[in-house]
């Protein structure tokens, strides 16, 4: 088991021919990614490799029966993307592109609203389930199949980092989700938790949050009333200073809300395994994993 | 991205939203050429930085004369005005917006925020203006208005009489309220803003409704599409080595601190210095190369932090995935041998080519310490520190 992709998943990459596009078609296919169409407007009838493209995802859909979508649109378009991929019917949307603009994703989730598809991002790596499915740009080697850790995250390459220790554990993975820097996004901490806890085979959680907004106090209530397996978390921007933008845009502290402190806090209160050294996840985590992998 | 207030006001004036008569000037002889285009004293002269608490910093002074505005102004430009957005070292004040005093009959707050957690547009109006709207919020919730738009079908009539009538207004101001609600929502939406706040907008014994303050941010992932916004941009406002970083498309922060470091993505950047800081050192910067980094932007970057004259040592820390560590490596020497190394650089790199990367910086002759994971990157920085 997993959650939100698996081996049966079939993939339509947005932006396919463009050179992330093209790049990272070939890294989901080589894991062994269902990657069944691409969709680049003009395009259509060419192919990427043996990957058939279409001008439109909708075609890409009747023709192929693809259900999930990878997209890698450039941000001026990427809002269109998102929303094309609802109208044709996909049920889950991952969206890499960094820097779409924030009144267009606002637009996007209003959207979103009256449909039943699921958007993962934007500005996040993906979504692998290990030996499976890979749906989005994280490093495949990382990763270690079977579970029993479920991961969920706000940003890149500190996944990578808290996968890698986990592995490094010997400690495997159901599913590792990045959920995306963008102050506004599709899939939050809370529907992931719920479908962890769901998941028979997801024994414990690890949640990796950062400074701005209140997406972890949330869940981190959330946790408390409704998560009975284990859960580490741990939050990256102590030193953040207030105010300045930190790279991604939603990692930001306006006044007296999204500090660390105030999350880590938050955590805390809930219960959950705060880790305070980076450095240390790993070993923590065979402390509070302790037989269930 | 954030602008000035007389720059905000220009806007306003564009959208028709109502501001006081008044200009910008940036010496004591434009104070007095503007302030007598303004019929008559007072009149009010305000420091232009890039910063909120200007009044209570001595940055907004009446001025009743001519020499007055002399006076005011000389004292205003050229001074370092401290306030608890500036942080201690304070703001070199360069200009100052003259404009006319106002008989002021109420002072109201008024803005239009994008709200991250609802994803809508956000009214909030409130009767106690001209006060810090946090402390407000913390302390009287219920002295708050707040009218939830949905972006994609707009503002309506009704969201602008639910604020309108809600702040209490007499019947004359509820139309100009109605109408200057359209326009800053229009404003709000057509420039991408994050914030379009006015703190007071004030209620005059005429009853008429006029900005009185002006402050608008915007949302740098939509500035591609509003190229003219970029004739705001104040370099004076910005750290220089922020500035020469963002013409590499570098992310980059300069921070008090004594460890530069180097990371690629924002949530392993930020990690990276919470980890310098347990070590027991301080972060010299936040720099975040990105995930599609080329070895030029690498050079770029590591150029920037070695030129930071309080950097002690430096923490290079990659996660390869996107960015192979080989491209980071031959970008690391490149930059040491155009600029030479004057500090201890530990270098924790892992994932994507990483044994390439590593051959690469030890066949470079440079004095460079590899770590092994992060927890041996943390004790080595603050063995080169002495923390």
């Amino acid at each position: 088991m997993s959650i939100f992709v698996n081996k049966d998943t079939k993939v339509v990459v947005q932006g396919i021919t463009g050179k992330e596009g093209q790049f990272h078609t070939r890294q989901c296919v080589a894991y062994g990614t269902q990657v069944v169409a691409g969709v680049t407007p003009g395009k259509g009838g060419q192919k990427m490799d043996e990957v058939p493209v279409f001008h439109t995802v909708a075609e890409a859909k009747s023709a192929t029966g693809a259900d999930c979508s990878l997209i890698f649109v450039p941000p001026p378009f990427a809002a269109a993307a998102i929303m094309e991929a609802v109208d044709a019917g996909i049920e889950l949307i991952v969206a890499i592109t960094e820097g779409i603009p924030v009144l267009d994703m606002m637009k996007v989730k209003n959207y979103l609203k009256s449909s039943r598809t699921r958007l993962i991002g934007p500005n996040c790596p993906g979504i692998i389930t290990p030996g499976e499915c890979k749906v989005g740009i994280m490093p495949a080697p990382i990763h270690k199949p079977g579970g029993p850790i479920g991961v969920v995250s706000r940003s890149g390459t500190l996944t990578y980092e808290v996968v890698h220790q986990l592995t490094g554990q010997n400690i495997g993975q159901t599913t590792c989700i990045g959920i995306g820097g963008d102050p506004v996004n599709g899939t939050n901490f809370i529907d992931c938790l719920s479908a962890f806890q769901a998941d028979p085979q997801t024994k414990g959680i690890v949640m990796v949050g950062e400074i701005g907004g209140g997406a972890e106090e949330e869940a981190a209530a959330y946790i408390a009333k409704n998560v009975t397996k284990p859960v580490i978390g741990f939050i990256a921007g102590l030193t953040a200073p207030p105010g300045r933008r930190m790279g991604h845009a939603g990692a930001i502290i306006s006044g007296k809300s999204g500090t660390a402190q105030g999350k880590i806090d938050a955590m805390g209160a809930a219960g959950i395994h705060v880790c305070k050294d980076l450095g240390r996840l790993g070993e923590l985590s065979k402390e509070v994993f302790k037989g269930l992998y | 991205m954030k602008i000035h207030e007389y720059q905000a006001k220009t806007l306003f004036e564009r959208f028709g939203v109502p501001i006081p008569k008044g200009a910008v000037a940036f010496s004591v002889e434009e104070a007095q050429k503007v302030a007598a285009t303004l019929g008559g004293f007072p009149v009010v002269v305000k420091a232009q930085i890039h910063a909120g608490g200007r009044g209570k910093g001595g940055g907004v002074q009446l001025a009743r004369s001519m020499d007055e505005v002399a006076s005011v102004a000389g004292r205003i430009l050229g001074m370092t005005l401290v306030t608890h957005q500036t942080g201690p070292q304070g703001r070199l004040v360069k200009k100052v917006l003259v404009e006319q005093g106002l008989n002021i009959a109420k002072e109201l707050y008024l803005s239009i925020i994008a709200d991250r957690a609802s994803a809508q547009i956000v009214i909030m109006a409130s009767e106690a203006g001209g006060m810090d709207i946090e402390a407000v919020a913390e302390q009287t919730p219920e002295k708050i208005i707040k009218v939830y738009i949905n972006p994609l079908t707009g503002i309506q009539s009704y969201h602008c009489l639910q604020a309108a009538y809600g702040l209490k207004l007499p019947d004359a101001a509820i139309k100009p309220m109605t109408q200057m609600l359209n326009n800053l929502y229009k404003l709000f939406v057509s420039y991408d803003a994050s914030l379009v706040e006015i703190n007071p907008l004030v209620l005059t014994a005429e009853q008429t409704l006029l900005a009185l303050d002006a402050k608008i941010n915007f949302d740098d992932n939509a500035l591609f599409r509003h190229k003219d916004l970029a004739d705001f941009r104040d370099l004076d406002e910005e750290d220089p080595l922020e500035i020469e970083a963002s013409k590499f498309n570098l992310n980059y922060i300069n921070l008090d601190g004594n460890v530069g470091n180097m990371v690629n993505g924002a949530g392993l950047a930020m990690a990276t210095m919470d980890i310098i800081k347990l070590a027991g050192a301080r972060p010299a910067n936040f720099l975040d190369v990105g995930g599609g980094a080329n070895a030029e932007m690498v050079e770029n970057g590591f150029r920037i932090i070695l030129s930071d004259p309080n950097v002690k040592g430096i923490l290079i820390n990659i996660f390869g995935g996107i960015l192979r560590c080989d491209v980071l490596a031959e970008g690391v020497v490149k930059a040491a041998q155009k600029t030479g190394i004057k500090v201890p650089v530990v270098v924790r790199m892992e994932g994507t080519n990483v044994e390439q990367g590593r051959k690469i910086l030890a066949d470079s002759g440079l004095n460079l310490t590899g770590a092994v994971d992060l927890k041996d990157a943390a004790k080595k920085v603050a063995q080169i520190v002495g923390a």
